[in-house]
C-alpha cells in the first residue's frame, strides 16, 4: 500500500502514530521506515519531525535502516538463555557471517536480538518474520537457514 | 445450529503451528469428508491448552481424551479406531483430559492433572473465533446478569471489592478499590485500559487468554466500563503478539455485531467503544504510565507518580488500567458471587493464579491453580519434576524482575502475602526452574543484560545503574571478579531501588539481592578463584 493511502486510513490524531508507523513499515519490502516516511507522518499528524523520530527510535520493532527479506529475531531473555540461546546466537552469527543488528550483503537476512517473545515453553526460540521457531538446536538452525536460502 | 455427536479440538498456538496443526486439520477434514462424517463430527480450532513440546494435540469430546504428537498419517487410525469404533488408539500417546488423578495408582503428575480453571475455563474448549460457541458456553452471561438484575455500578464495584480480587499483573493491588477510585474521580470522561503488553520474560499467560478466549476479556472490560463510568476502552497488546491481535479484533467485531459492544448495548442505553492499540516492542510499556504514554502515541517513558492514573491517566482523564488475567476473573465473580470466589485460594489472596512453568522441568507449560499452592507442588507435580533425573537448584519467580529461591524455600506457598514474607514476589506467575548444573552467575548476567537493554533511559539511576551492574557481573562471569564487587552490586541495586523513577529501575535489586543472598558461596567462589 502506498504511504498516502495508509495515512488516509487514520484520523490525524496523535494516538495513531504507532499504528501508522507499523503499517508503513509492514508495507516496505525492506522492513524499514525512510526519512521521507517520518517527515510525511509528522506533517500528517501536525507533529514535529524530531518527535516522530524520537518515537520511531524508541521502540525496537521499528527500524530506520533497510533490513533483509528475512528478519531473524533471537530471544535472549533468561528462560531462553537457560536453555542455550547463546549457542543458538553464535551458530547464527557463524552461518550468516553477520553480527546482531547487521544485514547480509545479499540483503536476504537481518539478525536482531529480541526480548522475550512469549513462547518460553519452547525455549530457546526465535522468530523469522512472523513465524516462531522453538526448541532450537544448532542442527535445526542449519536446517532452517538452508531452507530459507533455498527460498522456502 | 446443527448437533454433532463428537467434537475434535485442535489447539492452535505457536508450538502446534510449528508442529503442523494446520496440515493435520486439512487431512482430518478431508478424511472425514471422504467418509461422509462431516455432519456428525465437527473439527474446531481452539486456544492453547498450555501443554508444550507435545507436538500437534488433538482432543476428542465428549470422550475427554487427548492425543499427543499427532502426525498427518495418524489421522486415518484415529478416525477408524476412535471415532468409528470408540476405542482409544493404543499406539498413540494419549491421556484422559482430567482423569490422571482420578485413576487409582496413576501419578498425580503433569499438566494434564486436574486444575481449577476460572480465567482459562473456556480457553481450549470453544472456538475463539465463533461467538455463538462462546455464548453457548456461558459467555456474556455476567454482563446480562448486571442488566437484568439492574445492578448499579456501585453494586458491581462492591461485589468486586468483597471478592478480594487483586491485580494479577504483579503488584497485587485490590481491583475493586482501583475501580472505586476511578469512579469517584472528578470528570465526565473516563477510560478503561487492558494492559496486554505481556513482556515479563517467562510469561505467556495473557497470550493464552487473548488467543483462547478473547470474548471473556471483552465482557470483563464492558463490565469494568459500566462500573467506573467509562465510554471508551483500549486493549494495549504488544506488537509481537500477531495472533492475539487478530483474534481479539475478530472478537470485537463479532461482539459489536451482536450488540454486546458499541451503542446502546443490549438495549439498555449503555454505550461502550473498545479498540486495540498495538505496541511496538518495549518492555517498559508494561508499566502503566509508560503504557498510557505509548497509547497516546509517544515514547514509552513512565510518568512521575503521583498523580496516579485513577485520577490523571489517559489524556489526563481518570483511567483504570487492569491486567488481562485480572479482568478475566471478573465475569466469574459477577456470575457466581464474591462469596464463591472467596472460598478459592487463600484468605488474603482469593482465587486462582496462572503459572508458567519453565526451564529444566519435565513438562514446561502453563497451569491455573489455587492461590497459595506450594511451589514444590507446582514444580514437582504439575511440572513433573526436574528433567533427566537431575537435582533442583533454584527457581526464579516472577520473571526477570523476580527473585531467585533456593531449596529451603521450596515449600513456600505461592500467593502475594506468603511470598512477601519470604522476601520473594509472585510477579507475573513465571516459575523458571534451574537444575544443579546451572550457573547462577550466568543467569544473573542474563537478567542484567535484559535490564540494561530495556531501561528506557529517562532517569539516570536506571540508565547508568543497569549498565554498571551489567559490567560488574560480566567481569565476574569472565573470571575477572575483584574483592568488593559483590558489595558494589548490592550498593548499586539498592541505590537504584531508592532513586529510580519507575518499577523497572527499582526491581533489579530483587534478582541481584536474592542471588547474592541465596547463592552466596557460588559468587564468593567465582571471585576467590579469579583472585588467584
Amino acid at each position: 500500500m502506498k504511504r498516502e493511502k495508509i495515512l488516509q486510513k487514520y484520523e490525524p490524531s496523535g494516538d495513531n502514530l504507532l499504528g501508522i508507523l507499523h503499517d508503513i513499515q509492514d508495507a516496505s519490502p525492506e522492513h524499514y521506515l525512510t526519512d521521507a516516511d517520518l517527515r510525511a507522518v509528522a506533517d500528517y499528524l501536525g507533529q514535529a519531525y524530531s518527535f516522530v523520530y524520537g518515537v520511531a527510535t524508541f521502540y525496537t520493532m521499528y527500524s530506520l535502516k533497510p533490513r533483509g527479506r528475512y528478519l531473524i529475531r533471537v530471544c535472549q531473555s533468561p528462560p531462553c538463555h537457560l536453555l542455550g540461546s547463546t549457542t543458538i546466537s553464535s551458530e547464527l552469527i557463524r552461518l550468516l557471517g553477520i553480527g546482531f543488528g547487521e544485514t547480509t550483503a545479499d540483503k536476504r537476512f537481518t539478525l536482531e536480538m529480541s526480548s522475550c517473545l512469549g513462547v518460553c515453553g519452547v525455549a530457546p526460540a526465535m522468530m523469522v518474520n512472523d513465524r516462531v521457531y522453538g526448541n532450537l538446536t544448532p542442527e535445526l538452525i542449519a536446517e532452517i537457514i538452508a531452507g530459507l536460502r533455498r527460498g522456502k | 445450529m446443527s448437533i454433532y455427536r463428537t467434537h475434535i479440538l485442535l489447539p492452535v498456538d505457536e508450538g502446534t503451528v510449528q508442529a503442523g496443526v494446520f496440515e493435520v486439520k486439512r487431512r482430518l477434514e478431508s478424511e472425514l469428508q471422504a467418509r461422509k462424517l462431516q455432519k456428525e463430527i465437527k473439527v474446531l480450532e481452539s486456544g492453547s491448552v498450555g501443554l508444550v513440546g507435545k507436538g500437534v494435540i488433538l482432543a476428542v469430546y465428549p470422550d475427554r481424551m487427548y492425543y499427543f504428537q499427532v502426525k498427518e498419517d495418524d489421522i486415518v487410525r484415529i478416525i477408524e479406531e476412535h471415532l468409528l469404533k470408540g476405542r482409544v488408539v493404543d499406539g498413540l500417546a494419549h491421556a484422559p483430559v482430567a482423569a490422571m488423578n482420578a485413576e487409582k495408582g496413576a501419578s498425580r503428575v503433569g499438566l494434564t492433572r486436574e486444575q481449577r480453571r476460572i480465567v482459562l475455563d473456556r480457553a481450549w474448549t470453544v472456538d475463539p473465533e465463533n461467538i455463538n460457541e462462546v455464548l453457548a458456553a456461558g459467555g456474556y452471561r455476567a454482563l446480562e446478569k448486571i442488566f437484568s438484575a439492574k445492578l448499579s455500578p456501585e453494586q458491581v464495584i462492591e461485589e468486586i471489592k468483597k471478592s478480594g480480587l487483586r491485580g494479577r499483573g504483579g503488584a497485587g493491588f485490590p481491583t475493586g478499590m482501583k475501580w472505586e477510585f476511578t469512579r469517584k474521580a472528578a470528570g465526565e470522561e473516563k477510560y478503561i485500559i487492558c494492559n496486554a503488553d505481556e513482556g515479563e520474560p517467562g510469561t505467556f499467560k495473557d497470550r493464552l487468554i487473548l488467543e483462547g478466549d478473547p470474548h471473556k476479556l471483552i465482557e470483563a472490560m464492558t463490565i469494568a466500563a459500566y462500573a467506573i463510568g467509562a465510554g471508551r476502552g483500549f486493549i494495549y497488546i504488544r506488537g509481537e503478539y500477531g495472533l492475539s491481535i487478530e483474534r481479539v479484533q475478530k472478537a470485537i467485531d463479532q461482539a459489536r455485531e451482536f450488540n454486546l459492544l458499541g451503542e446502546n448495548i443490549l438495549e439498555t442505553g449503555f454505550c461502550f467503544e473498545l479498540e486495540i492499540k498495538k505496541g511496538a516492542g518495549a518492555y517498559i510499556c508494561g508499566e502503566e504510565t509508560a503504557l498510557i504514554e505509548s497509547l497516546e502515541g509517544k515514547r514509552g517513558n513512565p510518568r512521575v507518580k503521583p498523580p496516579y492514573p485513577v485520577t490523571h491517566g489517559l489524556w489526563q482523564k481518570p483511567t483504570a488500567v487492569n491486567n488481562v488475567e485480572t479482568l478475566a476473573n471478573i465475569p466469574a465473580i459477577i456470575s457466581n458471587g464474591a462469596a464463591w470466589f472467596r472460598k478459592i485460594g487463600t484468605d488474603k489472596c482469593p482465587g486462582t493464579k496462572v503459572f508458567t512453568i519453565l526451564g529444566h522441568v519435565e513438562y514446561p507449560g502453563l497451569i491455573e491453580t489455587d492461590m497459595g499452592t506450594p511451589l514444590r507442588e507446582i514444580i514437582f507435580s504439575f511440572g513433573g519434576g526436574i528433567k533427566g533425573g537431575k537435582k533442583f537448584k533454584a527457581a526464579l519467580l516472577g520473571g526477570a524482575a523476580g527473585v531467585f529461591l533456593s531449596e529451603p524455600l521450596l515449600d513456600v506457598r505461592m500467593d502475594f502475602e506468603n511470598l512477601k514474607e519470604n522476601k520473594a514476589v509472585l510477579g507475573s506467575g513465571a516459575v523458571l526452574v534451574m537444575n544443579e548444573d546451572t550457573s547462577i552467575v550466568d543467569m544473573l548476567f542474563s537478567i542484567a543484560k535484559f535490564f540494561a537493554h530495556e531501561s528506557c533511559g529517562q532517569c539516570a539511576p536506571c540508565r547508568v545503574g543497569t549498565q554498571q551492574i551489567l559490567q560488574i557481573i560480566y567481569r565476574i562471569r569472565q573470571g575477572k571478579g575483584k574483592a568488593g564487587d559483590l558489595e558494589s552490586l548490592l550498593q548499586l541495586a539498592e541505590a537504584m531501588f531508592k532513586s529510580s523513577l519507575c518499577p523497572l529501575g527499582q526491581s533489579l535489586v530483587m534478582p541481584v539481592k536474592s542471588a547474592l543472598e541465596n547463592f552466596k558461596d557460588e559468587f564468593a567462589l567465582a571471585i576467590s578463584q579469579a583472585e588467584k
